[in-house]
């Protein structure tokens, strides 16, 4: 199952989580998106593939506009993919996110991607003035008119979610003539036949459990992408993790920031507080990339083979951590972490 | 005996997946055309069969809503009368929308769908485990650890045959009690989520009983 060696791709994503200062202070948003342009240009030094940056509309994340921070990337580094993850294309407009990005693509040369998602929070709902009940006709829309943008040519659509378009023009150009697009996906096998009708690369957004589960979804996305008439397309997956120099240093770091970051979110769910013993087996068997180097790769090398993907994201800075072992961890992610899975994978 | 999933999503798969590992006649209605459908259990679960909702009502020992919360309406309140149905469902921001116009009472989701599906035997149950807990954990009576699924239902009858099912399925059941008990299971109160040993979901009944 496993593709040539040379064609996985490594990344690292964010949300923007707002870290900590060595006195435990909270930065403010300003100084927390700041932080992640220095962590997008160390990756970049570093030779990591990717950086994907998620959108959120709440206190705990300090990214809302991922093409705008993406953007102040770009001027700074030379070789890294400017990603989102996702783009919430339900409360977006599809017209202004094909923009915004192909400006990106602009700005980067020809580094941006779009990854298209419904995503797990609901704050853009109300804040952009939509309905949660319209969830599923809003991003079944919008991905349509989306996957029409793309093309670059004058696109005529109508649909209930949005005025019709009538042989409108969009631009800038890229000067590819292709955005680089994918479809996140959190294990709904909607979503999964979703992106392959349209031919999107598929990004699974594996946060828990074991990454065996995701199995049969590669095969669905596969075997659909076949059904629909499509040539096979690369598939990515992003976890959760934290690396230190040794396991429980890693551990020790990790565990407050994650279960801060978990019960912050449960509460407003309704779930509860996560157990120690629990975060244990997420990361002994599930989907917590947690550990020195060599657990981490070693995990890491495991699940792109059972799984067979082409990309890895590690989301790191999970909840109120150091800014200092945000930075230690993507200096371990690329000088070490990564070779060691290339390594392992050979 | 023959389980009718209705509902072809995350948690629908899973059970279906466990069903078919516990060698029960499997049928799956969604709301996916027959394409999407069809494709899906080919790769996810293929020996399940995807069956027209009112067959499958029909055909089934056992019905498990696995349906968003929202969207139960969509069956006519007559449709499931005199059937044994587990309701997996649960209120959930992700996808249920505005949870005033949902919720209206004071009675748990289970209950309403009770009043709704008058003639049909309502039984809480597999709504509190995440749907990754229920795949990855799932196992053999007996084993250490075995991870263990609640149940409330008024019909002790009935009861015990989801207790059944549900030991088959790999999980230790527990009973809570009564329809109105199953408050407990629902998201915001203290077994939402939790993925616990029999023993561990037992002391925490107790606690709450004994604080209540």
């Amino acid at each position: 199952m496993i593709k040539s060696n040379k064609s996985i791709k490594f990344g690292l994503d964010s949300f923007g989580d707002i870290p900590v200062d060595d006195d435990g202070n909270l930065f403010t948003h300003a100084a927390a998106i700041r932080q992640v342009v220095d962590e997008a240009i160390l990756a970049d030094k570093l030779g990591i593939d990717a950086i994907a940056l998620g959108e959120h509309h709440r206190a705990d994340f300090s990214i809302s506009s991922p093409e705008t921070v993406l953007a102040g990337i770009a001027t700074k580094t030379k070789n890294i993919t400017l990603a989102s993850g996702v783009t919430v294309l339900s409360s977006d407009d599809p017209v202004r996110v094909f923009e915004r990005f192909a400006t990106l693509d602009a700005l980067s040369n020809g580094r941006a991607e779009v990854i298209l998602g419904r995503g797990s929070f609901t704050e853009s709902f109300p804040l952009f003035g939509y309905d949660m009940s319209d969830y599923e006709i809003l991003f079944e829309e919008k991905v349509e008119l989306f996957s029409k943008l793309l093309t670059e040519k004058p696109v005529s659509w109508s649909g209930t979610t949005r005025a019709s378009l009538d042989n409108a023009d969009v631009y800038p150009k890229t000067e590819s003539g292709h955005l680089k697009t994918m479809v996140g996906v959190g294990g709904s096998p909607r979503s999964v036949i979703r992106a392959a009708m349209y031919g999107f690369p598929m990004m699974l957004a594996i946060i828990g459990g074991s990454p065996e589960r995701f199995v049969p979804y590669v095969e669905l996305y596969q075997r659909a992408l076949k059904d629909f008439g499509k040539d096979p397309l690369p598939i990515g997956m992003h976890s959760p993790g934290f690396i230190a120099e040794t396991d429980e240093e890693a551990m020790e770091i990790a565990w407050p920031a994650h279960k801060t970051n978990f019960d912050r979110i449960g509460a407003s769910r309704g779930w509860r507080p996560m157990r120690y013993d629990h975060f244990k087996e997420e990361v002994a068997h599930g989907s917590l990339y947690i550990g020195s180097p060599e657990t981490v790769a070693k995990k890491i090398a495991s699940s792109i083979k059972t799984l067979g993907v082409e990309r890895f994201d590690l989301v790191y800075g999970g909840g109120p951590m150091s800014s200092s072992a945000r930075l230690n961890m993507i200096e371990l992610y690329g000088k070490e972490v990564i070779p060691r899975v290339k390594e392992l994978l050979a | 005996m023959t389980i009718g999933i209705i509902g072809t999503g995350k948690l629908g798969i899973v059970l279906a997946q466990l069903a078919v590992k516990a060698n029960y006649r499997v049928l799956m209605a969604g709301s996916d055309n027959n394409r999407h459908l069809a494709l899906t259990l080919s790769s996810l679960v293929p020996e399940a069969s995807a069956t027209p909702r009112d067959s499958l009502i029909e055909a089934s020992d056992i019905i498990i809503l696995a349906i968003p919360l929202s969207k139960y309406r969509t069956i006519k309140p007559d449709e499931l009368t005199d059937k044994l149905v587990i309701d997996a469902m649960n209120y959930w921001w992700e996808v249920d929308g505005d949870k005033e116009s949902l919720l209206y009472s004071s009675k748990n989701s289970s209950e309403q769908v009770q009043s709704y599906f008058k003639g049909a035997s309502i039984i809480k149950a597999l709504s509190h485990v995440g749907y990754h807990d229920l795949y990855d954990h799932a196992d053999q009576a007996g084993q250490l650890n075995r991870r263990a699924i609640a149940i409330a239902g008024d019909s002790p009858d009935n009861v015990a045959i989801v207790a059944k099912l549900i030991d088959t399925l790999g999980f230790d059941p527990v009973k809570v009690g009564d329809l109105a008990a199953g408050k407990i299971l629902e998201p915001g109160s203290a077994l939402f989520g939790a993925s616990l040993t029999k023993k561990e979901l037992q002391h925490v009944l107790n606690i709450k009983s004994t604080t209540q």
